[in-house]
């Protein structure tokens, strides 16, 4: 018996496929996001689009937050940890996190260095905005990858962009020769055996999520057009005027992403959806995208 | 033989993989009429809370019990097995209500104790690779219902007649055997009806 194995932690991630993984801030929105049908549940105090309100230093939420959340819902609790803060991991690890999220919504701990997750019997997910990014974040452990959009703007922009590039860079993988192969590693920053077999396989090596500003079903839905294999929401739900209603419209449009009649159904009459910013808006240092590398 | 995978969420592609692997036709069913044209219907692993309600959504409850009434094979694996059960404990409803058992959620604990390892399948010659994730275990079973492996005494392989249940995940290996197991439920099926 075996725990904590790579098949293990990446089967985990394979569960999700196809669903709707929703932020909340207690247990009450738990609830609500596991009625919607939410396939797990990302406990944290604040919402990205509160964090860059509230701005300062973001870190790990109160334990409290989590364990309230994990009594009340049968689906998996994740939580986030701050870019290289080990301990921070641990703290979630022992308090039973099923997944932890090492994200750049919150203030980065270390510029240099990302969590060693292989050390680690819980899974991590990790954001990517490119497949340098992507493959470096398995390579440290990483068992799932979202994009990292630019969250708490409810603005798909950027997810948009950065699942594009991880698309196309993998198609130009596949175009490589062999021997083409070793500079693209250097070129890329990754180990050359995980380019391969992205080369090999024309896919990523771990389930990848769209993340950062989902903001409507329609939003859902084009993110899985462009590849995503599931979807992250964080503050599109509980910032909306009606959560339960936008909740269950973004399930439904994830799961029946060609479906555009049921997605035009599921769109009517949802209230009005979070106030988006415009990234242009956004001063360089607003950007948590940019965090880790 | 066409089985299809209910593809509502959860691991769909890997399942219809191993199928391909072990020698059948494997398709991804997101609507009820796509269920006439199947010999056999996987319902895999995924979140059971959220597949449980886009079946209800979609009126894919009637649909399955109808498909199980013609004697068409289905298999559930993790959360499959708790769509496919009676009883679930702890809870007033369940789903498909097929399986003459009881089933408990997240039986061995949370992520972290989830775990893979070796066990012996009756009707298998070699033990298969088991993968359990968050997994339920089977508690009772009706006697009608035959037991096809444990762990630690606890059941987490059994078939009743044309209804297969795995608490784990034989999709997430490249052991196909008891996909194949389950192809060949189907042909019986086919066969039983011709």
């Amino acid at each position: 018996m075996e725990t904590g194995t790579s098949r293990v932690k990446r089967g985990m991630a394979e569960m999700q496929k196809g669903g709707v993984i929703m932020d909340v801030m207690n247990a009450e929105q738990a609830k609500i996001a596991e009625a919607a049908g939410a396939t797990a549940v990302m406990a944290l105090e604040r919402v990205p689009s509160d964090i860059r309100a509230a701005g300062g230093v973001a870190r790990m939420a109160d334990p409290t937050v989590l364990e309230e959340v994990m009594k009340v819902v049968s689906i998996p609790v994740m939580a986030k940890a701050r870019i290289g803060h080990y301990v921070e991991a641990r703290v979630l690890e022992a308090l039973g996190a099923d997944y932890i999220d090492e994200s750049e919504v919150l203030t980065p701990a270390d510029e240099v260095f990302h969590i060693s997750k292989r050390d680690f019997t819980v899974p991590f997910v990790c954001g990517a905005k490119d497949l340098g990014e992507a493959l470096r974040r398995i390579q440290e452990g990483a068992a799932m990858l979202r994009t990292k959009g630019e969250p708490g703007t409810g603005n798909i922009v950027e997810a948009v962009r950065h699942m594009r590039l991880i698309t196309g860079q993998i198609r130009k993988v596949q175009n490589l020769s062999k021997d083409e192969l070793y500079h693209e590693a250097k070129n890329l920053g990754v180990p050359y055996d995980l380019l391969l077999d992205v080369h090999e396989t024309g896919k990523l090596p771990v389930v990848n999520f769209a993340a950062g500003g989902v903001a409507t079903p329609s939003d859902a839905a084009l993110m899985m057009h462009l590849g995503a294999d599931g979807v992250f929401v964080g503050s599109g739900i509980f910032k909306s005027e009606y959560p339960e209603r936008f909740a269950r419209a973004i399930v439904e449009a994830t799961t029946h992403y060609t479906d555009y009649k049921l997605i035009a159904e599921v769109s009517k009459n949802l209230g009005t959806p979070m106030k988006g910013i415009e990234i242009s808006k956004l001063a360089p240092s607003e950007r948590m995208q940019d965090r880790g590398f | 033989m066409k089985i299809g995978v209910l593809a509502l969420q959860g691991a769909v592609a890997e399942h219809i993989r191993s199928i391909e692997a072990a020698g059948g036709e494997g398709v991804a069913v997101k609507r009820v009429e796509e269920l006439d044209s199947l010999d056999g219907l996987i319902i895999p692993g995924g979140e059971s809370t959220t597949i449980g309600k886009l079946m209800r959504k979609y009126g894919f409850i009637d649909a399955i019990r109808d498909f199980s009434q013609q004697g068409k094979p289905i298999f559930g694996t993790c959360a499959g097995l708790i769509v496919l059960a009676e009883r679930i404990e702890g809870q007033e409803d369940a789903h498909l209500q097929l399986m003459d058992m009881t089933v408990a959620r997240n039986a061995f604990g949370r992520q972290r104790e989830s775990f893979e390892t070796d066990l012996p399948v009756k009707g298998i010659n070699e033990p298969v690779r088991a993968v359990f994730i968050r997994a339920p275990l089977i508690k009772e079973v009706a006697p009608s219902v035959d037991v096809l492996s444990t762990y630690n005494g606890e059941i987490v392989t059994a078939r009743q007649g044309h209804l297969l249940a795995s608490s784990y995940h034989p999709e997430l290996t490249d052991d196909y055997r008891l996909h194949a197991y389950f192809l060949d439920m189907a042909k019986e099926a086919a066969a039983a009806k011709a």
